[in-house]
């Protein structure tokens, strides 16, 4: 169970259309992620399905069951904060037995299934600790064995990582995942880290000003882009978009290409260019190389020997080129 | 150079603070020292007051004059009768204006402190004829009413900065718990208020316990609590300075232990939530 469908879903802010108008399917056991630029109404959409603001139009379906104007409580669905927001004034084990509580389980079975949550998440050793005196990532946890213990129908996160350090994170993301491969219960989960998006997902969702501006797999979104918005969104460092000159030669307004699509070499090449700043990151070198078409970014080896200043030509692979028209739309 | 600069700054404001806290003490403490002495020697000068017997004279005169049980108990009926009424009115109150506002609450909260700044006295002939219809004159019933009432407005601000500070994500994530609004007050909202409904609490009794312009006017005998006890030694004549500073002491003391043992939680009330 977890299936989720949005028609025609409209949210207003007094006269601001945050959410003009969005359909959507999430499949049962699906990972699904939500991205877009901040204020595109990524934690609106996911407020929307948990039942903590009611839409402004539109039909919210659960499992086909009409949702609408369901209470939160009553949709079957658990939410994780981007704040953990932990009850300060119980233990772990009543954080994590409060939805359970509230359902009115009986309290042996409460227990039990407390301590079992507890142990998933290597929570065992804190159990009687206050939220106060766990570090970010241990509250995280516990936020989360609080989303699993009720068995939900679906997951929802807003930004969950975004209050731990970058290691944490990295941890966190595997844990997440691999607990999703454990429940396969559908998982909604808001963030605006290329990495989280492309790694977790089976469908990402990307929203640019309350609409859905494309959707589909990773893969799909980093190879297909259906848009510019799209092109420039995804994918981490961003595409090259190039306008004018270089562009009417390939029959489009704009063309992108990747970082990673581009051949450098120093002796002859499609466009000319200087070597501008270089990012060392070890495995890779990011340059970034002035030419006539603006500065275009450039992923080489790590062992390039080019320096500050070095002319150089680069050469688009033709397959790897994304043409878009004046309207910013995919030419296929 | 800067530590021995703010060694000298806080020399001063040490110093300061001690004068002005003993400047405000110092009636205190002067009718403590005349409740020890007779009648004849507290209207002696300052002087020689100090230098005569100390005695109980006085607390047992007034102890035999007047009952000073009854008035004790209707006070604390009063003071802790109104401000239980006005925080169980007050807490939805407050938590509907700090969860749910609406256009108009920031209007609906100064409004009701706006009230608080109306001279009492130019309500007094209403509500005097008010008490009088229904009966209300002189009775505990009438009081607490009238005290509930006049310090509602105080207690609804400061519950509505204490639940300012809970943060919203943790009401939410309890809706989605499956709490409903009774349980969501009852194990989440109440419990993290705790320390505010304290400080509200008692901040809000000795307000009560202190008040004299209503326990006075609508008071004769059987509701009259400490402050009425305290006023019936004030008179133009007869030598009553001994026994009026006794009175004033026994109705004090209580309110001033009360507050000895919770001053952590005064502070914070009467810094009204400002500081965390
Ligand atoms: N309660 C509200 N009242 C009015 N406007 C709101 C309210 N909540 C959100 N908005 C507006 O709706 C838009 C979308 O907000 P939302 O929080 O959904 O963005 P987001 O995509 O989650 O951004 P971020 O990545 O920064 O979290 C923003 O422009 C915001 O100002
Ligand atoms: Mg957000």
């Amino acid at each position: 169970m977890g299936k989720i469908t949005l028609r025609n879903v409209q949210k207003r802010f007094g006269e601001v259309a945050v959410i003009p108008e969005i359909d959507l399917d999430i499949d049962e056991g699906e990972f699904v992620v939500f991205v877009g630029p901040s204020g595109c109404g990524k934690s609106t959409l996911l407020r929307l399905i948990a039942g903590l603001e009611d839409v402004s139009g539109g039909v919210i379906q659960i499992d086909g069951v009409d949702a609408t104007t369901l209470p939160p409580a009553k949709r079957g669905l658990a939410m994780v904060f981007q704040s953990y927001a932990l009850y300060p004034h119980m233990s772990v084990r009543r954080n994590i037995a409060f939805p359970l509580k509230m359902a009115g389980l009986p309290p042996d079975e409460i227990a039990r299934k407390v301590d079992a949550a507890a142990k998933v998440l290597n929570l065992s050793a804190y159990i009687d600790r206050r939220p106060g005196q766990l570090s970010g990532g241990q509250r995280q946890r516990v936020a989360i064995g609080r989303a699993i213990v009720r068995e939900p129908k679906a997951f929802l996160f807003d930004e969950p990582l975004s209050n731990l350090d970058a290691a944490l994170r990295v941890n966190m993301r595997l844990e997440i995942s691999e607990l999703h491969q454990t429940l396969k219960t559908t998982m909604v989960y808001v963030t605006h880290d290329q990495v989280e998006a492309m790694t977790m997902a089976d469908k990402i969702v990307v929203l640019n000003a309350g609409r859905v501006e494309q959707v589909g797999s990773p893969l799909e979104l980093y190879r297909t882009p259906r848009n510019v918005f799209v092109a420039g969104f995804i994918g981490s460092p961003k595409m090259n978009l190039i306008e004018g000159a270089a562009a009417a030669a390939e029959g489009a307004a704009t063309i992108g290409i990747r970082p990673e699509h581009l051949d450098i070499s120093s002796n002859a090449g499609t466009w000319a260019g200087t070597v501008g700043i270089s990012e060392h990151l070890g495995s890779d070198t990011f340059l970034h190389v002035h030419s006539d078409h603006g500065t275009l970014n450039v992923r080489a080896g790590g062992e390039v020997g080019l320096r500050h200043g070095d002319r150089v030509w680069l050469t688009p692979q033709a397959d790897k080129l994304h043409r878009f028209d004046a309207k910013g739309a995919r030419i296929i | 150079m800067a530590r021995a600069v703010s060694a000298r700054r806080s020399l001063l404001t040490g110093i300061l603070a001690w004068t002005i806290g003993l400047v405000i003490f110092f009636p205190i403490l002067w009718i403590v020292v005349l409740s020890f002495k007779s009648e004849g020697d507290a209207i002696a000068a300052p002087l020689a007051m100090l230098r005569a017997p100390w005695t109980f004279e006085a607390y047992a005169e007034v102890q035999e004059r007047s009952d000073y049980f009854k008035h004790f108990w209707n006070s604390v009926v009063i003071s802790v009768g109104s401000t239980l009424i006005g925080l169980l009115i007050a807490i939805p109150a407050a938590w509907a204006m700090a969860f749910v506002p609406g256009r108009r609450t920031k209007d609906l909260l100064m409004w009701m402190l706006s009230t608080k700044m109306m001279p009492a006295a130019g309500v007094l002939v209403p509500m005097y004829l008010i008490f009088r219809d229904f009966g209300l004159l002189d009775t505990l019933a009438g009081l607490v009413g009238v005290l509930t009432l006049i310090n509602l407005p105080i207690i609804v601000w400061m519950l509505y900065t204490y639940f300012k500070e809970i943060p919203g994500e943790i009401l939410e994530a309890c809706r989605m718990d499956g709490a409903d609004l009774k349980r969501e007050i009852l194990y989440i909202l109440a419990p993290m208020a705790v320390p505010g409904i304290a400080s509200t609490l008692l901040l809000n009794v000795i307000l009560a316990w202190n008040e004299a312009f209503w326990t006075l006017r609508l008071t004769a005998s059987d509701a009259a609590p400490l402050t009425a006890f305290i006023a019936s030694y004030s008179s133009p004549e007869g030598l009553f300075y001994a026994k009026l500073s006794a009175a004033s002491v026994m109705a004090i003391a209580p309110i001033l232990i009360l507050g000895w043992f919770s001053q952590k939680q005064l502070v914070r009330g009467l810094t009204f939530g400002a500081v965390k």
